[in-house]
């Protein structure tokens, strides 16, 4: 095996951290969109809301079904074929579409089954002082849910944040696709390659110990 | 005034409650006896509409509710001047105290934080749990818990308090405190529908006795009349078995 080239590794620092907010800025606005599609989503099953429930059900099945990449491949290559006001469609706006459709389906899931966890006397509760089902699930039962949720979807969000790499695949150069096109130059494959990994593993790091950290003060809540 | 009439609840085609008629008067206090399995709780479920009735008419204040054909609006009024306290208590976990009993006053009546803040630290005061305003339902006893179930009734302000038998998920430590405060309410003609199995409070306290069996009210009448000359033979038998299950100082009380 040839040495590595540690100074070649180094040099590759600052032009990563240069495309390291792109990353950041999808995965960020994914998570959030996909947050607020998903808690819509598990209330629509939950409620058992007609028509929306069953369409829902297709909804999650398709985007757990099918492959990431695939989803991609077909909101920024194919959708706008047959949809003439999708041309416009960017990398980085397909892909953050693509991260929030497919991981909201995912959250959808477990804030779902979080929702039936929390115990029906509190929905009973909420109910008998008058409040209506928009109501309890926004004061009363989300909270509960959410904290019994929040480790899984942190989880989810680690992963969006690997998968935004994908978006490198639309032509995008972030994170993925910058060390891509220096490696094409430069040869040294793996030495950048090895660096991206080091930098998207130190991310996934840092956020693990915010996890962590929100876990304990989220059970500190309701104890004594 | 609140009124139930012909009330009927069935569960797979049995009738739980098997068409129940009563009226309660403004500030009077009813307390429900019978069996297990009579259906008491599903009377007052019916009442709150936590169960949708299967016929009759439920009537509180002004508003007059066909079971079958209530609207959403109709159920939302009926819960509204209505109020529940359960027997596991079902305080909002996420909810501390203060905000337990604040919660409707913010969400169902819409007053600003302040004011129903200030309204449930009143409603502390008066129950004696100031000092617990900011713990969180883990961190409270079983009796405080439910003082505090009872203290979010009361801030809603209803025509009728339902208590579904309050006091017997206790450790027997803790049922004096909830009883004591149930009579304070009592006192201030705080019109109430009770279940319990406490005997010597219904004695003590309710206007009227309930006995129900079956799905059917068997018998009601003042405690006085219903606990020492009941008419019916099977309110008769039910008393027999409670009553030798207490102590005898209990029992002679009227
Ligand atoms: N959700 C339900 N589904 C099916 N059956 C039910 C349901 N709720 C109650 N029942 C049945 O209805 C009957 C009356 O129940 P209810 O809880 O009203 O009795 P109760 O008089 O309150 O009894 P207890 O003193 O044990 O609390 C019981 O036979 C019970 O099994
Ligand atoms: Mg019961």
């Amino acid at each position: 095996m040839d040495t590595l080239n540690i100074d070649y590794m180094l040099g590759l620092l600052p032009v990563m951290l240069k495309y390291l907010p792109l990353t950041l800025k999808m995965a960020c606005i994914g998570m959030v969109a996909a947050l607020v599609l998903a808690s819509l989503l598990a209330v629509v099953r939950v409620l058992k809301v007609p028509v929306l429930n069953a369409l829902t059900i297709v909804f999650i099945s398709f985007f757990r079904g099918t492959p990431l990449l695939v989803q991609l491949f077909l909101f920024y290559y194919g959708l706008p074929q047959v949809m003439a006001f999708l041309t416009q469609i960017d990398g980085v706006t397909a892909t953050i579409l693509g991260l929030t459709l497919h991981f909201s389906a995912y959250m959808a899931e477990s804030i779902r089954a979080a929702i039936v966890g929390v115990d029906r006397s509190q929905t009973e509760a909420a109910l008998s002082i008058g409040m209506t089902n928009v109501q309890l699930m926004r004061r009363i039962v989300l909270p509960q849910a959410a904290r019994v949720a929040a480790p899984t979807l942190m989880n989810y969000f680690v992963d969006m944040i690997k998968s935004t790499s994908l978006a490198f695949t639309l032509g995008v150069t972030e994170l993925m696709g910058a060390t891509q096109k220096e490696a094409a130059s430069s040869f040294l494959y793996f030495e950048s390659f090895i660096m991206v990994a080091i930098v998207y593993w130190v991310m996934v790091e840092g956020l693990s110990f915010v996890q962590r950290w929100m876990e304990k003060r989220l059970n500190k809540a309701y104890q004594r | 005034m609140i009124a139930v009439r012909n009330l009927v609840k069935k569960f797979g085609g049995q009738a739980v409650l098997d068409g129940i008629t009563l009226e309660v008067k403004q500030g009077e206090i009813i307390v429900v006896i019978g069996p297990s399995g009579t259906g008491k709780s599903t009377l007052l479920r019916c009442i709150n509409f936590l169960e949708q009735p299967d016929g009759g008419e439920i009537q509180i204040g002004e508003r007059k509710v066909e079971a079958t054909r209530a609207s959403r609006h109709d159920i939302l009024g009926l819960r509204r001047s209505s109020a529940f306290v359960f027997q596991n208590y079902a305080l909002f976990a996420n909810k501390t105290a203060l905000e337990n009993i604040a919660e409707g006053l913010i969400v169902v009546n819409g007053w600003p934080k302040a004011k129903a803040h200030q309204r449930a630290r009143e409603i502390l005061e008066r129950i004696g749990m100031s000092e617990k305003a900011d713990a969180f339902p883990a961190a409270l006893s079983g009796g405080q818990q439910q003082r505090i179930g009872i203290g979010r009734a009361m801030a809603a302000q209803a025509e009728v308090i339902l208590f579904d038998e309050p006091t017997s998920a206790l450790d027997p430590e803790w049922v004096d405190e909830v009883l004591e405060l149930m009579k304070q309410l009592a006192v201030e003609r705080q019109t109430m529908i009770v279940v319990t199995h406490e005997m010597q409070f219904a004695r003590e306290v309710a206007d009227r006795v309930i006995f129900m069996e079956g799905g059917r009210i068997v018998e009601q009448g003042p405690p006085s009349q219903l606990f020492s000359a009941p008419k019916d033979d099977r309110t008769r038998a039910f008393l027999r078995k409670v009553l030798d299950e207490v102590p005898p100082q209990c029992a002679e009380g009227i």
